[in-house]
């Protein structure tokens, strides 16, 4: 239960009798796993497949035949190496801000709340309840207010601290902004349940022990609070490398910072060309892939779930 | 007494970040009720009119039958599916478990373009035509471990000696499920079908890459964005908030009350 905290706390768990083998374990887990293996796993082979077509001889646009062609991904990284690059460290820079944002949160949720089950549930509500609105209609929200006749850039200008011509919207600055706004609760939900976990008699022996309150946070309740920040980073890295909603120019972002899933977008439902955008595609894969296997190396499969 | 910063800090902190997070639903909101005429973008005062006749713009009002339609398939289709496997996980012991965790972690840890493009990359090789089939078939993958999770956290609650007493009075395997184990489980399961159904409707990147012509809520408000949002997508965006909340608020009401009765 690692992973995926959906806040509030649950009961606690009890001892199972020894697991039974059966078949029945096997008609419960079929058709579940059968689909998976249909809509998850196999969709993985079309888009290697895909990323390895070259096109039809028809010339029609959005034809391609199967193939081996290596080169579509030479091309896919010389022609959008900055988009690829931009992925990454938007994602890095998101994350880690986020974090700092949503550790403090978690914190006083899980802590200073603990004994006050009303507050606490309030602000758990609270911070779920951007969830509760389309994602679309808040990024598009801040577009507003950021658009270039609002009252923060006029204010803005009126002190001087923008130039006549300065702008926020399409600037890395509006984009970082947006993933942050949008992937603040993904990153606060793990790190509270981590925390509330957190034995507290183990804060006040570190304080017993003439530990001030940031040896104490740096030694006992950080390390605590790892696994929750790291599912936390994962949920928000994740997400946001592939994102494109709000880099897209009709959102918080301009020509100057799109990023990969706007580049794969364009591809794939614009101009057809299939092969580039499973190649880059494939290439976000494969990066992830990396960085959750040192995550599953770390923790195992049972704490996946 | 002394006076300790520290103990004001954190709260006026997260007290800031709170109204943070709220200003753009706050935004939705205050322009839903915004008198305008073609794009959302300037306040022109106030008007019920969006409210009292959300389909004056017909596209949103199909849109957004369509995103109920294809979550209310989906999710369905995915709680059952996932308690199947939930139990499974909690109860049997089967070769394979590191794979079957692998496999339903995976979705959890893929970029959503990746899944969306993956998935239309196999519709185009099967030559499926996209829409309405495709975007549920969609939905239903990508929820299912959600679904998987959520429940998995109640059976491991289930105390399995309630089982044993039923299977000792003599009830057959059929009936111990339906009378004991079902109604205890069902809070999770409502808990996942609640996830799945948010998860499908507010879903906008899986859903482009596999609708063809079909238009869900999110869809329509990203391809609306270019020109303008029409005021009427935040009242069923508003709308849509305000039920949610509600809904969570009850449960969470109801619990509480549970808790005190339970502590007395």
């Amino acid at each position: 239960m690692a992973f995926v905290a959906l806040g509030g706390s649950a009961p606690e768990a009890v001892k199972q009798a020894p697991r039974k083998t059966g078949r029945v374990a096997m008609l419960l887990l079929l058709p579940g796993m059968a689909y998976l293996a249909l809509f998850f796993l196999t969709p993985f082979v079309s888009l290697i497949l895909t990323s390895l077509k070259q096109p039809d001889p028809s010339g029609v646009i959005g034809r391609y035949d199967f193939g081996f062609e290596i080169g579509n991904y030479v091309y896919a990284v010389s022609q959008y190496l900055p988009q690829i690059l931009r992925s990454f460290s938007f994602a890095l820079i998101a994350t880690v801000i986020a974090l700092a944002v949503s550790y403090p949160i978690a914190y006083f949720i899980a802590v200073k709340a603990r004994n006050k089950p009303l507050l606490k549930g309030m602000l758990l509500t609270l911070v779920v309840a951007p969830f509760f609105i389309s994602m679309l209609l808040r990024t598009f929200a801040w577009k507003q207010i950021f658009s270039n006749d609002s009252w923060i850039v006029n204010t803005l200008k009126d002190f001087g601290i923008f130039g006549a011509d300065s702008y926020i919207i399409g600037t890395n600055f509006a984009v970082i902004f947006g993933l942050v706004y949008n992937f603040i609760p993904f990153m606060t939900l793990p790190i509270f349940s981590s925390l509330d976990r957190l034995d507290l008699r183990l804060v006040e022996a570190g304080a017993d022990l003439y530990a001030n309150p940031a040896t104490t946070f740096r030694k006992i309740t950080f390390p605590l609070s790892l696994p929750g920040v790291i599912s936390g980073t994962l949920l928000t890295f994740i997400p946001i490398s592939g994102d494109y909603v709000v880099a897209s120019r009709d959102f918080l972002g301009g020509p100057e910072t799109a990023m990969m899933g706007n580049v794969v977008e364009a591809n794939f439902l614009r101009i057809q060309d299939y092969p580039t955008a499973s190649a880059l595609s494939v290439m976000l894969m494969a990066a992830i892939v990396v960085l959750v296997s040192a995550y599953v190396r770390k923790s195992g499969t049972e704490d996946l779930l | 007494m002394k006076f300790s910063l520290g103990k004001y800090l954190l709260p006026t902190y997260v007290t800031l970040t709170f109204l943070f997070l709220a200003i753009p639903i706050g935004y939705t909101f205050v322009f839903s009720f915004n008198d305008s005429i073609k794009s959302n973008i300037i306040w022109r005062g106030f008007t019920l009119d969006n409210w009292l006749n959300v389909c004056g713009q017909q596209e949103v009002c199909d849109a957004f039958v369509n995103s109920i339609i294809v979550a209310v398939s989906a999710t369905l289709v995915s709680t059952v599916l996932g308690t199947m496997i939930a139990i499974a996980l909690v109860r049997y012991r089967f070769k394979f478990r590191n794979a079957t965790n692998l496999i339903l972690f995976l979705p959890l840890a893929t970029p959503e373009v990746v899944m969306g493009a993956g998935l239309a990359a196999q519709f185009l090789d099967f030559g499926w035509q996209k829409g309405l089939g495709t975007v549920i078939i969609a939905h239903t993958m990508f929820t299912l471990s959600f679904v998987v999770v959520t429940v998995k956290a109640r059976v491991a609650t289930l105390d399995p000696a309630l089982e044993e007493a039923g299977r000792d009075l003599y009830a057959n395997p059929v009936q111990v499920f339906w009378r004991i184990t079902f109604p205890l489980l069902l809070p999770g399961i409502l808990a996942a079908a609640m996830l799945a159904f948010a998860l499908s409707f507010d879903d906008f990147i899986i859903t482009q890459f596999n609708s063809g012509a079909l238009d869900t809520f999110p869809k329509f408000v990203y391809t609306a964005a270019a020109r303008g949002i029409p005021a009427e997508a935040n009242v069923i965006g508003s709308f849509v908030f305000i039920v949610a909340i509600a809904i969570v608020m009850a449960v969470q009401i109801r619990s509480s009350i549970k808790q005190r009765r339970l502590a007395k």
